[in-house]
C-alpha cells in the first residue's frame, strides 16, 4: 500500500474528507455509466447504413427533456454540495479541546520549522506527534507559499507569508506519516519532504525530553570551533553556542533525526559529510552553500555535529 | 450533393438595422478598461489603513476639487463639441473642442503639481508603503488614460485647425467623446474612493 | 440569382517577395486566421517537446535527465505556450476564419485592428522563448521563466526571481493580451453588427453564438490579468508592494487577480471547443442540432457562471468555511449548464444517421473524455476532496482531460471539417484515422493513469519523486504514452502538408453541411460572397436543399 495514498486515512480529518469521497465517487461513477452507456449506444445503434442518403427526421428540441435533464443535475448538484458543507465546516470549526497539542510549524525554502511554545522546543524536518490527542499547527511561511501535506492524515493546507493559517490531526496510530511540500516554492520543492512520527505517549514523552535537554556541555572540539569560526552560525542555531541563526535548520539535537535536508538524504556519516561538503549533491539548489572547507576540517565538523544529540 | 453550386437568396431584407461598429467596439473597450480598473480599485481598498510605516492618506491628500471640476465640465463641452459637429456647424465644434483639450490639460497639470508636493514635501513616493503604491498606480492609470485621451483629442484638433474636419466625421467624434466620457466616470470613482472614502 | 465568383489575375504566379509581403501586411480575416493557427501550430510542437522531456525526466524516481533548474523552466514554459501560444491563438484564429463567413459578412469589424491583435499576440510568443537568451539579464546565462504558469507571488518577487526571466513571462503576456482583448473587441462588434439580412441572434451558428460568449469572457477575464501584471513590474521595478509580504503586502491578492482571469480562461479555451462540436455533430449526424435555444442559454449561463468560481483553485490557502462553502456550490452550478450541453448533443445523435468521417471521429472522442473530464472535475469542486487531491497530479490529469481529451479533440475535428474550405483540398481520410487512433491510445496511456498519482499523494511541480510511494509504475505508463500522442501529431502534421498539395479536390461542399460558408467557394474568394446573403433560418443550406421541408417552418 502506498504511504501516501489519500485512501486510507489514519486521522478525523482525513476520515472524513475519505468518507465524503466514497459518496462522491460513487454518485460521479453512477453518472458516468449512464451516460457513458447511452453515448455508447447512441454510436453503435445509429450509425448510418451503407447507400442510405436519406436525411431522418429532424427533431429540434422537447421541453419536458430540457425540464428532466435540468432538474435532475440541479438535484445531484444540492446533494453533493450539502454533503461538502458538512465536512467543511466540521473540519474548519473544530474547536480547540483543552489538552491538544500546539505546534508553530513555519515554512522556509526548502525545509520545515517546529516551535512547541507550550513545551519550548523548536526543531525541523521531522514532525513528532502524540497519538490520539489532537495537534493544531499554526502554519506560517518565512519567504514563499509552501503547503503541508500528509494525506493519510488530513488534506492540504497552504503555507502563505503575512497569511496565518492552521489546521489540525488526531492520528488514530503510530507510526511513521509521509508527505511533501504541495505548492511549489522554488527550485527544491520536490525535496521539502514531511516526516511525521506519530508516538505513543511514553516515546512522544521521552522524545520531549531529548528536545528540551541542554546539550551536551563537553569541552569544546576542533569541529566546534570550525563551525564557530566558519559562516555556520549565521544560519544554524545550536543552543548553548554562538550559533543563533534562524536561516537554516536548527541542529541542536540534530541527531535525532533519522534523515537531514527535510529528507532528502538519511542521517548517516556517509551523507552528513556529502551534505556539509557539497549540498549540491544531495539538492541541486537548495539555499546552503558549499563552505569549501578542507577534508580535516570538514571531518572535524561532522564529528561534532554527530554529537549533538 | 456537393458538386452543385448552392444559389443564394440575393432580394435583402427590408428594415434590417444592427448597432453600430464603432459604439459597439467603443462599448467594448470600455468594459475592458473598466475591469482593469476594477482591480487597482479592489487593491487600492484592500490595503486602506494597512500600512504598517509612512504617510497616512489623511495627513498629506488634498481634495483636488478645482481640477476635479475641470475635468468633469471637460465632459460637458466634449459634449457640446459633438452636438455642433453633428449639425454641421465646424466653428462652434472648434471652440467647444478646444475647450475640452484645454480643461483635461489642466486637470492633468493638477496630477502633476499634487504629486510633486507628495513626492518632494510629504515623502510619499510609489515604494514608501502600501498607500503611495496603490495611490500612484490608480491615480497615475487614471491619468494615463487622460493623456491617451488628450493625445486623440488633439488629433482631432489638428484635422479641424486644417480644415480637414467636416460634419460626415460626427458619428466618429461621437465614439472618441464615449471615451473620454468613460475616463470622467472612472475619475467619479476614483475620486470618491481615494479622497473621500479612503481618508 | 445565381452567384459566381468574379474571376480574381492570377496570385500564384506572382514572385515569392511579393506573396511573402501580402500575407504579413494582411488585414483579411482568413488569412490572419490562417496565420493564427500556422503560429500556434509550431508552438504546440515546442510545448510537446518541453512536455517530453519533463516525462522523460519523471519516468523513474531519482531520474537525472535535466536538472531541477530545466524542469522547472520546463513546466513554466509548457503550460504558457500551450495557454496562450498554442489555444488561445487557434480559437482565435478559427474565429476569425469562420465568423464572418457564418453570418454572411465580408470581413472582420476592424480589419486592422484584427492585424494588430495578430500581431501583439505573435510578438507574446516570441518575448517568452527569448528568455532562454536573454533571460538572467546580466549574467547573461539566459533562462526561461521558472515560476510556474501561475506565476505566484512572492515567489516572482525580484528576491526570490533574480535576473529577467519572470519579466519576459509578465511582458510576453501583457502583449499577447492586448491581441487577445483586441480580438475579442472585433469580433463582438462584427457578430452584432455585421450579420447579413434575416440573421437575427437567434438564426446565428452555435459557432457564432459560442464566440460571441467568449470573447465577452476575454474582455473580462483578461484585463484582470493585465491589470494585475502591471502590479507585478511595479513591484519589481518601481519598489512597489503589492504583493510584498514584508510591508503588509498579500500574496493571496496575486492568487484572487490571477484566478479571476484563470478560471473564464478555461471558458475562453472550452466555448470554441463546443462551437466545434456543436458544428460537426449535427452534420455528421444528418440532424439539426437539438435544443438550439437551450444551448444559447445554457453558454450565457456558463459565462456567467464562470465569473464566479475563481477561488475553487484557492480551497487550500486558508479561506473561511463560508467562503469555501460558496465557491462549492458556484462551481459545482456550473456542471448543470454544461451537463445540458453534453446530453443536447446526446440527443442530436439520437435518431440520427451517423457516419464516422475523421471530424466526427474526433468529436465523439471529445463527447466520451469531456464527460470524464467534468465528472473528475465535480470531484475537485468538493472542496474537502481538493483539500486532498489538489495541487497533485490528479488535477494535473483532469485539466489535461478537458484540454487535450476535450478542446484538442474537437479542434481536431475541427482541422478535418474546414481544411477543405480553407484550401479546396481533403485532408486523407486514412491519415485522419490514424492520427485519430494513435493519438486516442497516447491520450487515454498518459491521462487515464495520471490520475492515480494524485490520488497516492503525488504533487505537481516536482522534478524528481521518491521510490517506495507507489508512484513508479504509473509515472511510466504515464510517460510511455506520449510516444502515441507524438506519433500521432506527427502523422497529422504531415497530412496537413500533404493534402495541401495532394489532397482530393474538395468543391464548395464536400460534407453537405448547412452553414453559410458552404455556399462559397473552397478557398472562398477575398471578399467572401459575391453578394450579402439574406437567411431565414438557422440552416439557410438545408432550407435551399429542402424546399419542401425549410427549417424556417420549425423554428
Amino acid at each position: 500500500m502506498s504511504p501516501t495514498t489519500i485512501f486510507a486515512p489514519a486521522s478525523t480529518p482525513a476520515d472524513s474528507i475519505f468518507g465524503l469521497s466514497v459518496l462522491v465517487l460513487v454518485t460521479v461513477a453512477a453518472i458516468f455509466i449512464a451516460v457513458f452507456g447511452l453515448l455508447a449506444y447512441v454510436v453503435l445503434r445509429f450509425r448510418r447504413r451503407s447507400h442510405d442518403r436519406s436525411e431522418p427526421p429532424q427533431i429540434y428540441g422537447s421541453t419536458q427533456v430540457e425540464l428532466a435533464w435540468t432538474v435532475v443535475p440541479v438535484l445531484i448538484v444540492v446533494a453533493l454540495f450539502l454533503a461538502s458543507a458538512r465536512v467543511i465546516a466540521s473540519v474548519q470549526n473544530a474547536t480547540h479541546p483543552p489538552g491538544a497539542l500546539q505546534v508553530i510549524v513555519t515554512g522556509h525554502q526548502y525545509w520545515w520549522e517546529y516551535q512547541y511554545p507550550s513545551l519550548k522546543i523548536t526543531t525541523a524536518n521531522e514532525l513528532h506527534v502524540p497519538v490520539s490527542i489532537p495537534t493544531f499547527l499554526t502554519l506560517l511561511s518565512a519567504d514563499t507559499d509552501h503547503s503541508f501535506w500528509v494525506p493519510r492524515l488530513a488534506g492540504k493546507t497552504d503555507l502563505i507569508p503575512n497569511h496565518p493559517n492552521s489546521m489540525w490531526i488526531d492520528p488514530h496510530e503510530t507510526g511513521l506519516f509521509l508527505g511533501q511540500c504541495a505548492q511549489y516554492c522554488g527550485t527544491q520543492h520536490a525535496k521539502m519532504l514531511l516526516r511525521v512520527y506519530v508516538d505513543s505517549p511514553a516515546e512522544f514523552e521521552r522524545w520531549v525530553r531529548t528536545q528540551q535537554q541542554a546539550p551536551s556541555s563537553a569541552a569544546s572540539s576542533q569541529g566546534q570551533r570550525v563551525f564557530e569560526a566558519t559562516a555556520c552560525i549565521n544560519c544554524h542555531t545550536v543552543s548553548g553556542t554562538s550559533a543563533n541563526g534562524k536561516f537554516g535548520p536548527d541542529l541542536t539535537h540534530l541527531m535525532t533525526r533519522e534523515t537531514i535536508a527535510s529528507g532528502a538524504a538519511a542521517n548517516n556519516h556517509g551523507m552528513l559529510r556529502l551534505w556539509i561538503k557539497n549540498p549540491d549533491a544531495i539538492k541541486p539548489g537548495s539555499k546552503m552553500p558549499a563552505m569549501g572547507l578542507s577534508d580535516p576540517d570538514l571531518d572535524a565538523v561532522t564529528a561534532y555535529l554527530e554529537t549533538l544529540r | 450533393m456537393s458538386a452543385q453550386s448552392v444559389a443564394i437568396e440575393v432580394t435583402p431584407a427590408a428594415n434590417w438595422r444592427l448597432p453600430s461598429r464603432g459604439r459597439v467596439g467603443m462599448w467594448c473597450l470600455i468594459a475592458a478598461e473598466s475591469a482593469i480598473f476594477t482591480i487597482f480599485l479592489v487593491a487600492y481598498i484592500f490595503y486602506i489603513g494597512k500600512s504598517q510605516t509612512g504617510p497616512q492618506p489623511i495627513h498629506v491628500l488634498h481634495v483636488p476639487i478645482f481640477y476635479t471640476v475641470c475635468l468633469l465640465s471637460s465632459s460637458l463641452t466634449i459634449h457640446l463639441a459633438s452636438r455642433r459637429i453633428a449639425e454641421g456647424e465646424t466653428a462652434a465644434f472648434g471652440r467647444w473642442w478646444t475647450a475640452t483639450i484645454l480643461l483635461g490639460a489642466t486637470f492633468l497639470f493638477g496630477t502633476a503639481r499634487e504629486w510633486q508636493h507628495l513626492i518632494a514635501v510629504d515623502g510619499l513616493t510609489i515604494s514608501t508603503n502600501l498607500f503611495g503604491t496603490t495611490y500612484y498606480s490608480l491615480v497615475g492609470l487614471h491619468g494615463f488614460h487622460v493623456t491617451m485621451g488628450l493625445v486623440a483629442l488633439t488629433m482631432v484638433a489638428v484635422f479641424y485647425f486644417t480644415g480637414r474636419l467636416g460634419r460626415e466625421h460626427s458619428e466618429r467624434l461621437e465614439v472618441l467623446s464615449m471615451y473620454w466620457h468613460f475616463v470622467d466616470v472612472v475619475w467619479v470613482v476614483v475620486f470618491t474612493v481615494v479622497y473621500v472614502v479612503g481618508v | 440569382m445565381s452567384t459566381t465568383a468574379i474571376p480574381l489575375p492570377d496570385v500564384a504566379a506572382r514572385p515569392l517577395t511579393l506573396r511573402l509581403h501580402e500575407w504579413v501586411t494582411t488585414v483579411d480575416h482568413k488569412r490572419l486566421g490562417i496565420l493564427y493557427i500556422v503560429y500556434a501550430l509550431i508552438f504546440l510542437m515546442v510545448g510537446g517537446v518541453e512536455a517530453t522531456i519533463m516525462r522523460i525526466q519523471l519516468i523513474r524516481p531519482h531520474n537525472d535527465f535535466v536538472s531541477p533548474q530545466a524542469f522547472n523552466r520546463m513546466f513554466t514554459m509548457h503550460g504558457t505556450t500551450m495557454i496562450f501560444f498554442v489555444a488561445m491563438p487557434l480559437m482565435f484564429g478559427f474565429a476569425n476564419y469562420l465568423a464572418p463567413l457564418m453570418i454572411g459578412a465580408r470581413d472582420m469589424a476592424f480589419p486592422r485592428l484584427n492585424a494588430f491583435s495578430f500581431w501583439m499576440t505573435a510578438l507574446g510568443g516570441l518575448l517568452l522563448y527569448f528568455s532562454f537568451l536573454g533571460g538572467d539579464g546580466l549574467y547573461g546565462a539566459g533562462s526561461a521563466p521558472d515560476v510556474g504558469w501561475f506565476a505566484y507571488a512572492p515567489l516572482t518577487a525580484r528576491t526570490f526571481s533574480v535576473g529577467h526571466s519572470t519579466d519576459f513571462w509578465t511582458l510576453s503576456l501583457l502583449s499577447s493580451g492586448i491581441g487577445s482583448i483586441g480580438t475579442a473587441i472585433n469580433l463582438i462588434a462584427t457578430i452584432l453588427c455585421m450579420r447579413c439580412p434575416g440573421m437575427t441572434l437567434g438564426k446565428m451558428p452555435l459557432l457564432v453564438w459560442l464566440n460571441l460568449v467568449m470573447s465577452w469572457l476575454v474582455i473580462l477575464a483578461v484585463s484582470p490579468l493585465s491589470a494585475a501584471q502591471i502590479m507585478l513590474l511595479i513591484d519589481r521595478y518601481l519598489g512597489g508592494h503589492f504583493f510584498d509580504a514584508q510591508a503588509g503586502g498579500s500574496a493571496v491578492l496575486w492568487m484572487h487577480f490571477f484566478w479571476i482571469f484563470g478560471h473564464p480562461e478555461v471558458y475562453v479555451l472550452v466555448l470554441p471547443a463546443f462551437a466545434f462540436a456543436s458544428e460537426i455533430i449535427p452534420v455528421f449526424s444528418r440532424k439539426a442540432i437539438f435544443g438550439y435555444p437551450v444551448m444559447v442559454v445554457a453558454t450565457i449561463a456558463i459565462g456567467f457562471i464562470g465569473m464566479s468560481v475563481w477561488a475553487h483553485h484557492m480551497f487550500t490557502i486558508g479561506m473561511s468555511a463560508g467562503a469555501n462553502t460558496f465557491f462549492v456550490l458556484s462551481t459545482m452550478a456550473i456542471s448543470v449548464p454544461t451537463g445540458i450541453k453534453i446530453f443536447n448533443w446526446l440527443a442530436t445523435m439520437w435518431g440520427g444517421k451517423l457516419s464516422f468521417a475523421t471530424p466526427m471521429l474526433f468529436c465523439t472522442g471529445f463527447l466520451f473524455q469531456f464527460l470524464v473530464a467534468g465528472l473528475t472535475g465535480v470531484t475537485l469542486a468538493v472542496a474537502p476532496m481538493d483539500w486532498q487531491l489538489g495541487n497533485s497530479y490528479y488535477v494535473v490529469a483532469h485539466f489535461h482531460y478537458v484540454i487535450v481529451g476535450g478542446i484538442l479533440f474537437t479542434v481536431f475535428g475541427a482541422f478535418y471539417y474546414w481544411f477543405p474550405k480553407a484550401s479546396g483540398k481533403m485532408l486523407s481520410e486514412e491519415l485522419g484515422k490514424l492520427h485519430f487512433w494513435l493519438f486516442l491510445i497516447g491520450f487515454h496511456l498518459t491521462f487515464d493513469f495520471m490520475h492515480i498519482p494524485g490520488i497516492l499523494g503525488m504533487p505537481r511541480r516536482i522534478y524528481t519523486y521518491e521510490p517506495g510511494r507507489g508512484w513508479d509504475f504509473w509515472n511510466l505508463l504515464v510517460s510511455v504514452g506520449v510516444v502515441f500522442q507524438a506519433a500521432g501529431v506527427l502523422v497529422f502534421a504531415f497530412n496537413l502538408v500533404w493534402s495541401y498539395w495532394n489532397g482530393k479536390d474538395a468543391g464548395r461542399d464536400p460534407w453537405d453541411a448547412w452553414t453559410l460558408e458552404w455556399s462559397a467557394p473552397s478557398p472562398p474568394p477575398v471578399y467572401n460572397y459575391a453578394t450579402i446573403p439574406t437567411v431565414r433560418s438557422r440552416r439557410p443550406l438545408w432550407d435551399l436543399k429542402h424546399p419542401e421541408d425549410p427549417d424556417w417552418r420549425y423554428e
